[in-house]
């Protein structure tokens, strides 16, 4: 496997995921369960809307006012003995870190899990320097010894079913005894706990993200259910804290709004196991923590975004609940997205961070159907902005030729109704006469794709308006074909004319 | 330019903003120091009796267990019941909070009760929170010499004395009350501890097939001795 | 209820060309509930424009349906979405035009779904036909979620003589149609209506039904390839109790004996 990007690679990768059994095993019990156990924990809480609400408003106020909270946040690290650095780019980001690494003459470093870390390729740059990076989130270290993205950005190792991971750590852990059991996740488990244990204990580092950046306090926080953050951020002597800039939210009462619509639409639970508001490095009198507490913010592009019309996607907080609903994700899983941040929300942020030239084929990958936007906790509009994209691949023409010329025939016909009711008219009779004895076509010109599992039902005979038109003639009433529609109450003379000739069409119905 | 102004000035681009404008300066201020709630569930909102009862089912929701004590004299008796009836070794190991200290342990003579942080040789963790949250089942611990960090994370075993009179509705008020005692925000420097954990149950992972294991990195168990209050 | 109301019917492309019978039934149940049906030429509400990225095409399309629908009381479309097209979009289309934003925004307002017409503004609470037989119900996904239609349907479905209705697993999951979508992405699209005609079939019931077209065509033709015993109709047809089409792909010649209707008036 490999961690390169392959979003321009989408549809490639889509019908490899879907004529993979294992991947599509997992899948189907992502669509089972995800949907329904979120139900549940929501339906619980009368107030969960006016706390999306509440969570949605606290990031779009946070957002308008970004630069004074991010100062004021800043200024209270500072306060309390910790470090921030400043990363416009993923580069900075790396180079800011092995800096920190070096000077520390660090050799090993534990992760906890962090997207914006899978973003810049954290690892992979420390790797190439000489450190060790041990992912210590169990789906992390899972896709981290096969060498792969995570398929999702909650559950890093959805994808893969036990038996992959068992072979896994056989080929890994070179250690491991021939007759271990690796049968259950339990004995899995297990055997990951007591691999990692001695990483937690023997790592110089512990670099971790941030779920929020409390600009009241200077905290960072951390969600988790493993407790994998907490060992991460307590044992090594340097904690180094991996944050973009939207993290940040003024209050610790704006986090504990954002806690309640996180944990229920990422796991469906009320609230994680582990959350953590870290506020500096060890304090004089402490007999744990690290000694020393670095910041890294990451622009990385979001800065630009918080101009356009993709601000709104800066609210998001990483909960995953738009691909764990998304029907297109539960049919190709998260690598077929080919970056790491997949479904919805993945459609949305890598064209911002790869180029639409690159990722435009992922917000082409849906059928708006909204049910993303219909769970997202901070209601950010996923298919809006997913068509903002195609707009600008539109107007870039970077959207497929075949594609722009069939639209443009349909355009030009359907911008003149004569000429549409005459071609369409003729069209769909030819097609009822051909399709008469099956009433479908069971295939049809430019509709390869679509008839190689479907039929096509054969349109009835004459159009609508045709037939309306007639019976209009024969009843007597209103003859509505021919009425131009009287309350043009703006009366300019560009208005699109709706007339069309006399010479109506002849057909009846059948 | 710096790193910093680069991205600060990309931020204000974006924004058209100077960020000079003190009605933007005076909003952020207020917002900071008024620290406004927002929605709270009306679930938490109960007497006490009922406020208990909350914590005590969602923290066994969560996977955790609890016992009521009538007085935290009881402690001693309690944490030897539960290691007793797991036949764990009569060992834990607990900071220095004198909450735990000025406890009875001699009442124990087979109790071994450890004092200072953990290195992960320990199968119990001893720790007093500071709070707890009933809407949820959530612990609120505080790191420090009192009760540091890893005994909440390297332990099998945790085991956490709540005093009812700390256990509140909702979030927002535990947090408001470590603010009020702590000096947290408003007047630098924040009188947060290095850590504050907010711990619901033990821990767990579900990231093979889904299927949900605790004690993924952290204690495979969170036992929760609840001392006084209404039953 | 007798409300006398001038209604334009916006019948949709894909009703137009493919299968004019919705669209008499559509008239049918808006003028027996005592609604005045006019049909103003019309082509497209420019959705595919729309979702392709093409906002040029878009408004254009866009300018003739509001142009030509202006004059009515109500826009009524016998397909989720395109009225959600309409409704939704089209303000957000025009956003910040001062000529044409009050246009869009004033039939946006006006514009309706026709079961959510039916029940919503008429206050229509039972329709007279009578259909046996068992069917089951899909929403599509801008009915459901752009215009909140839910129970509109099932509360006129359940008014209908002899025909039972059983709930469709994860009916709110879209079936894969998605405009361009099936064909940009045939595979993907395949995938996903073929869970959905999965769930068809598993509930047991002859007839599939739904507010749009589009979701019709792509179910239907699922079900055909695989020989699935299930009629698929528009809602309309059978609220109309108005079943001398044949079902959506099945020939004219040989019409399919069950379930029969009738209407009773």
């Amino acid at each position: 496997m490999s961690r390169a990007a392959t979003s321009e690679k989408f549809d490639d990768n889509a019908r490899r995921a879907l004529a993979d059994p294992a991947l599509q095993g997992a899948l189907a019990f992502v669509e089972a369960n995800f949907p329904a156990r979120r139900r549940a924990v929501v339906d619980a809480l009368p107030e969960f809307d006016a706390l999306r609400d509440s969570a949605r408003d606290i990031k779009a106020h946070t957002l308008a006012h970004l630069d004074l909270y991010l100062e004021a946040w800043e200024a209270r690290v500072k306060e309390q003995g910790g470090h921030v650095h400043y990363a416009p780019t993923a580069a900075d980001a790396n180079r800011i870190v092995l800096d920190i690494c070096r000077a520390e003459n660090a050799r090993t470093v534990t992760k906890g899990k962090s997207m914006v870390g899978e973003e810049i390729g954290i690892n992979e740059h420390l790797e190439q320097h000489g450190i060790v990076p041990v992912e210590t989130d169990l789906g992390e270290y899972i896709i981290q010894i096969r060498d792969e993205l995570p398929s999702h950005i909650i559950m890093p190792a959805v994808h893969l079913n036990r038996q992959q991971i068992a072979a896994d750590f056989r080929r890994v852990h070179t250690d491991l005894p021939k007759d271990r059991d690796l049968d259950t996740a339990m004995a899995l488990l297990s055997e990951a706990r007591t691999t990692l244990r001695k990483k937690f204990l023997a790592a110089d580092v512990g670099i971790t993200g941030a779920n929020f950046l409390i600009a009241e306090t200077g905290s960072s926080v951390i969600v988790t259910n493993e407790g994998n953050g907490d060992l991460t951020c307590t044992l090594p002597r340097v904690h180094i804290v991996l944050a973009s800039i939207e993290k940040l939210v003024p209050t610790m009462e704006d986090m504990a709004q954002l806690l309640r619509v996180l944990a229920r639409s990422a796991t469906a639970q009320e609230m994680s196991v582990y959350t953590t508001i870290t506020t500096g490095p060890r304090r004089g009198e402490d007999q744990d923590g690290p000694d020393q507490y670095h910041v890294v913010i990451v622009d990385n592009g979001r800065s630009a975004m918080l101009a356009g019309e993709f601000r709104d996607m800066l609210r998001c907080i990483r909960c995953g609940a738009c691909m764990n609903h998304c029907p297109v994700y539960h049919a190709v899983g998260g690598h077929a997205y080919g970056f790491v941040y997949p479904g919805p929300m993945g459609a949305v942020l890598t064209p911002s961070l790869l180029g639409v030239d690159r990722a435009g084929r992922l917000p082409n990958a849906s059928t708006f159907c909204g049910r993303c936007e219909e769970v997202c906790p901070v209601r950010i509009p996923l298919p809006r902005l997913m068509r903002f994209w195609r707009d600008r691949e539109f107007s870039r023409q970077l959207s497929s030729p075949v594609s722009r010329a069939g639209l443009a025939a349909w355009g030009f016909f359907a911008r003149r109704p004569w000429l549409y009711g005459a071609v369409t008219g003729i069209g769909v009779r030819a097609l009822a006469w051909v399709g008469r004895a099956r009433g479908k076509f069971g295939w049809l010109p430019l509709a390869g794709g679509f008839t190689a599992t479907r039929d096509i039902a054969a349109p009835q005979g004459p159009t609508f308006q045709a037939q309306w038109r007639r019976r209009a003639g024969t009843q007597g009433v209103a003859e509505h074909a021919r009425t131009v529609p009287s309350g043009n109450p703006h009366g300019r003379g560009s208005e699109p004319q709706l007339t069309e000739p006399a010479a109506s069409d002849p057909e009846s119905r059948p | 330019m710096s790193a910093r102004d680069q991205i600060f000035g990309s931020i204000r681009r974006a924004l058209a903003v100077t960020g000079e404008e003190a009605s933007r300066k005076k909003i952020v201020a207020d917002r900071i120091a008024d620290h406004p709630r927002g929605v709270i569930p009306a679930r938490g909102q109960l007497p006490d009796a009922e406020r208990l009862a909350l914590l005590v089912g969602k923290i066994e929701a969560a996977a955790g267990s609890v016992v009521r004590l009538a007085t935290i004299e009881e402690v001693p008796a309690a944490v030897a019941d539960y290691l007793r009836t797991d036949g764990l070794p009569l060992a834990a190991r607990r900071g220095a909070d004198a909450r735990l200290a000025a406890l009875p342990w001699e009442r124990e003579p087979a109790l071994a009760v450890t004092v200072g942080a953990s290195s992960g040789d320990d199968l119990v963790g001893l720790s007093h929170a500071t709070a707890a949250v009933a809407e949820t089942g959530t612990l609120v611990l505080l790191s420090g010499p009192d009760n540091p960090t890893t005994l909440n994370f390297l332990p099998d075993h945790h085991l956490v004395v709540v005093a009812a009179a700390t256990v509140v509705g909702d979030l927002e008020t535990a947090l408001a009350r470590l603010r009020e005692e702590r000096g947290a925000g408003g007047t630098p420097p924040s009188g947060l501890p290095r850590a504050v954990h907010l711990i619901t149950g033990p821990s767990r992972t579900a990231d093979i097939e889904q299927t949900l294991i605790l004690g993924a990195h952290g204690p495979r168990r969170l036992h929760v001795m609840l001392v006084g209050g209404p039953a | 209820m007798a409300v006398s109301k001038r209604v334009g019917l916006l019948v949709t492309c894909l009703v137009d060309l493919i299968r004019p019978s919705v669209g008499f039934a559509a008239v049918g149940l808006l003028e027996h509930a005592g609604c005045t049906v006019e049909v103003p030429p019309q082509t497209c509400c420019g959705q595919p424009a729309f979702n392709s990225g093409d906002r040029a095409t878009a408004r254009k399309l866009a300018e003739q349906v509001i142009s030509a629908f202006e004059p009515f009381d109500y826009v009524v479309v016998p397909s989720g979405s395109c009225a959600g097209q309409v409704r939704v979009h089209y303000p957000e289309l025009f956003q910040g035009d001062p000529n044409w934003q009050p246009r869009a925004d004033a039939v946006a307002a006006k514009t309706y779904e026709l079961t959510q017409f039916l029940v919503d503004v008429l206050g229509v609470s039972g329709v007279e036909a009578r259909v046996p037989g068992a069917a089951t119900y899909h929403d599509s996904c801008s009915s459901l979620r752009e215009l909140g239609v839910r129970l509109q349907p099932r509360k006129l479905l359940a008014t209908v003589e002899s025909l039972s209705v059983t709930e469709l697993a994860d009916s709110d999951v879209c079936c894969g149609f998605g405009g361009t979508f099936c064909v940009k992405y045939p595979e993907i699209s395949d995938r996903m209506v073929g869970k959905k005609a999965a769930a068809v079939t598993a509930t047991g019931a002859g007839l599939l039904l739904s507010a749009d077209l589009g979701c019709l065509l792509n179910i239907a033709g699922k079900l055909l390839r695989d020989g699935a015993a299930v009629q698929v109709r528009h809602i309309a047809e059978v609220l109309a109790g108005d079943l001398d089409a044949p079902p959506i792909g099945m020939p004219a010649a040989a019409p399919a004996p069950t379930p029969t209707a009738e209407a009773k008036r």
